[in-house]
């Protein structure tokens, strides 16, 4: 069986790692690069980075730290932010990333997903979705969350596994950042909906919460920031705990 | 020690490459008969489509050039399907080192996804190249088609049911998983490979 992954996500602002890091034994701590090798050591199974840069002097930081980053790293490493064409997705293959996550784009252009997947094999794309669960059912918003789509949730994640699509992270806009456990009940629902995988991400605060995002959540795959960042859950614990608790992670 | 990669149109180069030179190792990536077979190691990788794949060698005569090598060879994902018989993708025959048929994953319910995409636990190992590792270790995997267990099996996977993770004849290895992405564990694969003797 495939293990369940633990992906600890890094943003990255003019080739810096934007928020804390208690990884005090790094000479830079900032270094998105070293980062991800301590992570690496520590047992993550892939990386995602995403710049949130948005002039284009910081794209090219970015594609240059990427090129790095595949230099370095042994495991698998997804990017995204502020992808809008099949030229920066070819860019940031070229430069070394295993997979590449599209978000407004996918909604503006769907064509761009079939695009990636016949030029790059499905493997290559995943699909970024930001939700709300609002008064009428969730919903799809774009641009970082500020804008809501007249789409709904799992209609638009049949569509994108339906166009070609390798992954779907999923982020509940309701449970991110608050620390109170991942958007289950909907992570479930989206697992029975679509054939490929989906990584849960939005909400984790306790190593319990990623337990419940696999066992409750179907999920295949749990991403987290903060809480690997600030040291509040290390990677080994975490996996200790879920195969303590009957998950099957790679340890 | 020359490390030559074989170059045609199905190859993501990048990461084996980028693998190699971690381990101090300097590859030539080319598709010319002569620096292929004066190698010291072959490495065969290979992502996307098998047809495509097969097509291409043939038309730039790799075919022949692939099957007649004499040094140690590995062949990485679709690499290590072009090296046997024939595929299910595209129904495609193949380059036929390793007397097998590659099949496509047939799901039994809806939580078996494919393509299987992932850390997989190695099992049944048995050769040289996984010296140092143990039933157990995780490799990372990312693929939609397998090779059933065959004689030429040196180490298993289980998704869906139990298929060669990794497969050897004479002086071809091949794995299905990517070593190159596959953290420690894949290092060492990388690195046995290096030290196989010919």
């Amino acid at each position: 069986m495939l293990a369940k992954r633990i992906i600890p996500c890094l943003d990255v602002k003019d080739g810096e790692t934007v928020k804390g890091t208690h990884f005090v034994n790094l000479r830079q701590a900032g270094d998105p690069v070293e980062l991800g090798k301590e992570y690496s050591r520590q047992g993550a199974d892939e990386l995602v980075y995403l710049d949130i840069t948005a002039t284009s002097d910081g794209r090219k930081t970015f594609t240059n730290l990427v090129t790095r980053v595949a230099r370095e790293i042994n495991i698998p490493f997804t990017v995204g932010g502020g992808i809008e064409s099949i030229a920066d997705v070819e860019r940031l293959l070229y430069a070394g990333a295993d997979k590449i996550s599209i978000n407004s784009a996918a909604i503006r252009h769907p064509e761009l997903i079939d695009e990636i997947s016949k030029r790059f094999g499905s493997q290559v794309c995943v699909c970024a979705i930001d939700a709300r669960n609002d008064a009428d059912g969730w919903h799809c918003y774009i641009k970082g969350g500020r804008e809501r789509t007249p789409l709904k949730l799992m209609d638009w994640a049949r569509e994108v596994a339906d166009r070609g699509a390798g992954e779907i992270l999923f982020t509940s806009m309701d449970h991110d950042g608050v620390k109170q456990g991942f958007a289950n009940e909907a992570l479930a629902q989206l697992s029975s909906e679509v054939s490929i995988p989906v990584i849960a991400s939005g909400g984790a605060g306790k190593k319990e919460h990623f337990r419940d995002a696999f066992t409750l959540g179907k999920a295949d795959a749990a991403l987290a920031a903060s809480v690997f960042h600030f040291g509040e859950i290390t990677i080994p614990d975490l996996k200790r705990y879920l195969r303590s608790e009957g998950i099957n992670v790679r340890i | 020690m020359e490390i030559a990669i074989v170059k045609y149109n199905a190859g993501n180069m990048f990461s084996v490459v980028n693998a190699l030179k971690r381990l101090g190792i300097t590859p030539q990536i080319t598709d010319e008969a002569e620096q292929l077979q004066k190698a010291d190691r072959v490495l065969f990788p290979g992502q996307g489509n098998a047809k495509t794949a097969m097509d291409y060698l043939r038309q730039h005569g790799l075919d022949k050039i692939i099957t007649g090598l004499r040094q140690p060879v590995l062949g990485i994902c679709v690499g290590q399907q072009l090296l046997c018989r024939h595929s299910e993708e595209g129904n495609t025959p193949c380059l036929g080192i390793f007397d097998v048929d590659v099949k496509k994953f047939v799901p039994n319910h809806h939580d078996e996804k494919v393509p299987a995409m992932g850390w997989n636990e190695l099992t049944h190992l048995k050769s040289p190249l996984f010296k140092g590792l143990h039933d157990g270790d995780y490799t990372y995997f990312v693929h939609s088609y397998y090779v059933p267990v065959c004689e030429n099996t040196i180490a298993q996977a289980n998704y869906i049911l139990p298929y060669s993770a990794a497969i050897h004849k004479d002086n071809f290895w091949a794995t299905q998983f990517h070593p190159e992405k596959s953290g420690q564990v894949g290092e060492t694969i990388l690195r046995n490979f290096l030290e196989m003797k010919n």
